[in-house]
């Protein structure tokens, strides 16, 4: 028994699932399958652990082999860590009766973890499209505001997808038609098409977009769901297929930089979730650029912890907005009072993402510095404090401050319901119990792919991590104090999607109106000429036409005599 | 499935004759017969005979063996000999079964369309021309081909004719028919004279075996070969010479349509193949010259300009009959590369072309059984009245065009292949274009049909009639054949492929 389902990738359970949710009726069946499904593939993952060799299969289909289970120490962190994200969204989206977001969040989940374990490109892309094409319903079920962020959404994702494939297909057939993934590099054109794929899922600069766009705007269980995959599958690629391309460092250090100033003004507090989300992004991908050992470690570590307080974060918000009615951080303001658990599990998440000691981030994201630091990027490293200093002020004091503090707005609400404050709560605690001095952070160290030595609890790393964080909290106070940090507002913030959302659009309206005036016109012409044409071809051909005049049997028989003269002049010529 | 052992030895022996004689002799009976019913019972009697016997002898063919029989054991070059080998046993086996099919449909169809106190004759006439048809494949002897074309043609004349007391243009059609038949059947024996002036034998094998040993022979066996070219060009309906086809199918009763396009011009173009690759053999440089150019320039110049001439027809029939034409081009095409694979493949849409045009015509027949329906315009609605006719006439359509799926899909796809593998691209693109054609001419049709509602008589819709049975049996097992073939093609290729082996075997043509 076990001996098969080794083999089995653990995705194409959840994926499963989510096929028989959607034919299931009953809301407690569904959830049922929604909160057992992971934790069937979670034991799955941890057998395959238990005998990594065996877990491994392939698929024989044409001319292809598709390795559709490929167990390594790279994956396992992702996969883990990826089940449990689909157990917190179970238990957060508990009182949801949605079977469209049931099933498709089941499919979705699925396709991501199915995507980290399969080990060829063409399975990597099925899962990939797989993602984006279910993943969409999630938006969409963010009501009618939703529904053109979710086209495009999905239409970047499916050019992702493309990509990927086109990539795939020139990094084969480069490569005598082998299609393991492995480690791709930049050296052939195959390779450079990949990393934009994965750089558009994963949110590289000018590719990012999508992810401001779409994430707020998705329903209060969809964010979350949303959150944990999509990106985090990217960074997955990039790590298998680009550790060590220097060029990410710097594509790193850029995303962890240009959204901090973004973050600063938007006032939909998810959208500045989403923002964070796009910086603490850029940390990984500036790991996987780096790509030693340690550098490796800190990625898949910040990977894991970053899921959970990210989830966190996105379900007190998604608690607020459930209950308020809104994020925007110029209605808000007060709620402890009426939230006080919320505004606790949303405080730890807080202290987590701007890494405080004894909280998430600080042990991985000190290791993903470090590795920078000892391959000597020193300017690498000074813009990487800056954007964690960054990340302090938006996501670990203006999250919370503008929604629970700040000035009362005088909402007085209900508490969350009892099954968000458990997923809160049980990624609170994992949020502590993931950087915890003693057995904790050990724990995380085990799953990494490789050894680890790294000391984080460290009196310099202490001290120093205190000075940043209070420098931050300091120049917040002071820039609150002076009244010179940007108030809240309604506004809407102009970003690069402006390039496509307003100038192409107009540009596609504007080539649009030319080419109706143009088809109008070479629509006459080329119905004159096809009048003109068939006009002439009905003259020849039609029953009343020269041909098809009924001709007398003699001319017919002369018609007759002279095929037979040229038949026999063709052969005359060939005996001459 | 082994069905050989089940024919007795004797059936098998004499099956060649036996195929051919039993017509013959029991069309003269049917002539004189007074009731029609008994008429038609010995027709189907007799058919459905020649299609068990003759496909008894295609199994022996497939089982590997040439059968040389030497009629009244008369030995050859003295007597006449019946070769059957893998060219011509499936068109024989073709031919039979059709007749067959046909006759089953006859019931209503010629009681419909033929006068009452002529309808005993027409099956004797029937007979004769399945006869001939048999005879002229079977046969080994050049001479005797002659015989049974004219035994054929004749007869085909008269059936042809029988369409007068529906259409009275019948007369005129048989008429021109008749007169281009028989300049096509002089330059034929014309060119056997030739032939046997310079061979000295009317057996095809000895003068194979002669004309190789002379190397082509003189300028007689090469005036021969030209009058044999076109006298069977002209009952092929090769395409300059097709003049008298769409008259003759347009007014000729619906039965003797079926009948005709489905074997008539398939025995002659069967004649063609054996003149041209068994009796004179590409080796020869004026054979050669022949195939190459002018072969190759009617089949597509026939494959553009006749479809064209369907897509502006207005009568169904005339629109299926121009079809006919081109379809006859794909054929020469396939012959015109002279490659094994172009043979194999022509020789595949030969029978799938007899297959789909044989549904295509059956379900047109019933239209005009029905409701007297002929031109396209008046097909509107046919979807909703007639159904199961319609569906049978849509899937012949739709493998007319070469949908895949389809038999016409296949013969077409192997026909591009063997041309793109013979270098000719061009060849390619002629194929495409006249599928192109055919998608216009008979969607014209489907559309009419299923997109226009049925007209209206006194304020309301004609009432649903569709056909009797009789006529829906045979059209539904022509076209489920030709979706059969679609789906699995391997049975008829590997006769084909049998058939580009005798063709062949004389060593002129490329593989």
């Amino acid at each position: 028994m076990a001996d098969f389902l080794i083999q089995v990738n653990p995705g194409f359970i959840i994926i499963l699932a989510g096929i028989i949710c959607a034919f299931v009726p009953i809301h407690g069946v569904r959830k049922s399958l929604v909160i057992i499904a992971p934790i069937i593939a979670g034991w799955m993952i941890y057998n395959a652990l238990r005998e990594p060799l065996a877990a491994s299969h392939v698929m024989q289909v044409g001319p292809i082999e598709l390795i559709t289970m490929n167990f390594d120490r790279l994956a396992l962190l992702w996969g883990l860590v990826f089940c449990l994200a689909g157990i917190l969204n179970g238990l957060y989206a508990f009182h949801e009766k949605c079977g469209l977001t049931d099933s498709s969040a089941l499919i979705y989940m699925g396709s991501a973890v199915a995507g980290v374990f399969v080990g060829d490109l063409i399975m990597l892309f099925i899962f990939w499209e797989l993602a984006a094409i279910s993943s969409v319903f999630l938006i969409w079920k963010g009501g009618r505001k939703a529904y053109a962020s979710g086209l495009r959404y999905l239409a970047i994702h499916v050019f992702s997808g493309v990509l990927l494939l086109a990539g795939a297909a020139m990094y084969g057939q480069a490569n005598g038609g082998d299609y393991t993934f492995g480690l791709i590099g930049l050296d052939s054109p195959g390779g450079v098409l990949l990393l934009v794929a994965m750089g558009i899922k994963c949110g590289f600069p000018f590719l990012h977009n999508w992810m401001q766009d779409a994430y707020p705007k998705a329903s209060v269980t969809g964010t979350v769901i949303l959150s944990a995959f999509t990106t985090k599958l990217a960074v997955y690629a990039l790590a298998r297929g680009f550790a060590g391309e220097s060029v990410l460092i710097y594509i790193g250090a850029a995303m962890t930089v240009f959204p901090v100033f973004f973050a600063v003004i938007e006032n939909d507090l998810r959208r500045v979730l989403a923002y964070s989300l796009n910086n603490q992004l850029g940390f990984m991908v500036c790991g996987i650029g780096v790509g030693t050992t340690m550098a490796m470690n800190g990625v898949a570590g910040q990977v894991a912890v970053h899921v959970i307080f990210k989830s966190l974060l996105f379900m007190s918000m998604g608690a607020v907005l459930y209950r308020v009615g809104t994020a925007k951080a110029s209605e808000l303001g007060g709620l402890f009072r009426s939230m006080p658990f919320t505004t606790v599990f949303c405080l730890v998440g807080a202290a987590s993402i701007a890494a405080f000691p004894l909280f998430a981030a600080f042990v991985t994201k000190a290791m993903i510095i470090s590795s920078v630091l000892y391959e000597h990027h020193y300017a690498v490293v000074l813009v990487l404090l800056f954007a964690s200093a960054g990340v302090m002020e938006h996501s670990g004091i203006k999250v919370p401050y503008f929604a629970f503090f700040s000035h009362d707005s005088g909402k007085r609400v209900e508490e969350a319901p009892w099954n968000m404050l458990v997923a809160m709560g049980l990624a609170a605690a994992m949020c502590i119990f993931l950087a915890f001095p003693v057995y904790g952070y050990h724990f995380l160290y085990s799953l990494m792919p490789s050894e680890v030595t790294y000391e984080p609890y460290t009196g310099n790393h202490i001290v120093t991590q205190f000075q940043l964080l209070f420098a931050a909290m300091f120049a917040f106070a002071l820039l609150k104090r002076l009244k010179i940090y940007p108030d809240e507002r309604r506004a809407e913030i102009i970003d690069f999607d402006w390039i496509y959302r307003r100038l192409g659009y107009q540009l596609v309206r504007w080539t649009d109106a030319m080419w109706t005036r143009l088809a109008f016109h070479s629509g006459r012409v080329r119905d004159d000429v096809v009048k003109h044409v068939n006009a002439r071809l009905y003259h020849v051909f039609s029953p009343a036409g020269t041909f098809s005049a009924s001709a007398p049997s003699g001319l017919a028989a002369v018609l007759t005599g002279s095929m037979l003269v040229l038949v026999l002049i063709v052969e005359y010529l060939t005996r001459l | 499935m082994d069905i050989l052992p089940a024919y007795p030895a004797w059936l098998i022996e004499h099956g060649a004759a036996l195929a051919v004689v039993l017509p013959l002799l029991t069309g003269a009976v049917c002539a004189v017969l007074r009731s029609e019913r008994a008429a038609w019972i010995v027709t189907l009697i007799v058919t459905g005979a020649c299609a068990v016997v003759s496909f008894g002898v295609l199994l022996t063919i497939f089982a590997g063996e040439v059968q040389i029989y030497e009629m009244g054991g008369w030995e050859p070059p003295y007597g006449i000999a019946y070769v059957i080998d893998g060219l011509n046993a499936p068109v024989l086996f073709l031919i039979s079964a059709i007749a067959f099919i046909g006759t089953l449909y006859g019931i209503p169809s010629v009681t419909a369309e033929v006068e009452p106190g002529k309808r005993a004759p027409f099956y004797g006439a029937f007979l004769l021309c399945v006869a001939g048809l048999l005879g002229m494949v079977v046969t080994g002897d050049a001479f005797n081909v002659f015989v049974f074309l004219e035994v054929s043609s004749i007869s085909t004349y008269v059936l042809v004719a029988m369409g007068a007391s529906r259409d009275r243009r019948a007369l005129a059609a048989a008429c021109r028919y008749l007169i281009l038949g028989s300049i096509g059947a002089t330059l034929f024996v014309v060119g056997v004279g030739c032939l046997y002036m310079e061979t000295g034998t009317l057996n095809m094998l000895d003068m194979s075996r002669i004309l190789s040993e002379i190397g082509g022979g003189s300028r007689v066996a090469l005036v021969g070969f030209g009058f044999i070219v076109i006298g069977l060009g002209l009952k092929l309906a090769m395409f300059p010479l097709h003049l008298w086809l769409p008259g003759a199918y347009a007014h000729a009763p619906s039965f003797v349509t079926v009948f005709l396009a489905s074997t008539a011009t398939k025995a002659a173009l069967y004649l063609l193949l054996r003149f041209m690759f068994v009796v004179f053999d590409p080796s020869f440089e004026y054979d050669t010259a022949i195939i190459t150019y002018v072969i190759t320039t009617v089949a597509v110049a026939g494959m553009l300009l006749a479809s064209l001439q369907a897509v502006y027809q207005t009568d169904a029939r005339r629109t299926l009959a121009y079809s006919s034409i081109a379809q006859v081009g794909y054929m020469l095409l396939g012959i015109g590369m002279a490659t094994a694979a172009g043979l194999s493949a022509g020789y595949l849409h030969l029978i799938n072309h007899a297959l789909i045009k044989g549904a295509l015509f059956l379900a047109l027949g019933a239209f005009w059984y029905r409701y007297g329906i002929m031109r396209v315009l008046d097909f509107r609605g046919l979807g909703q009245i007639m159904p199961w006719t319609m569906g049978a006439f849509t899937l012949g359509g739709l493998s007319l065009i070469g949908v895949p799926f389809t038999a016409g899909f296949v013969s077409k796809y192997n026909l591009a292949m063997a041309a793109a593998a013979n270098g000719w691209w061009w060849a390619v693109g002629v194929i495409m274009a006249a599928s192109v054609l055919a998608i216009i001419y008979m969607g014209r049709m489907l559309l009419v049909a299923y997109f226009q509602p049925p007209p209206e008589v006194d304020g309301e819709a004609v009432a649903k009639n569709e056909a009797p049975l009789l006529m829906l049996v045979p059209m539904w097992v022509l076209a489920g054949l030709s979706i059969l073939i679609g789906i699995n093609a391997d049975w008829i290729v590997h006769a084909a492929d049998g058939a580009a082996m005798v063709l062949t075997a004389g060593g002129g043509v490329r593989p």
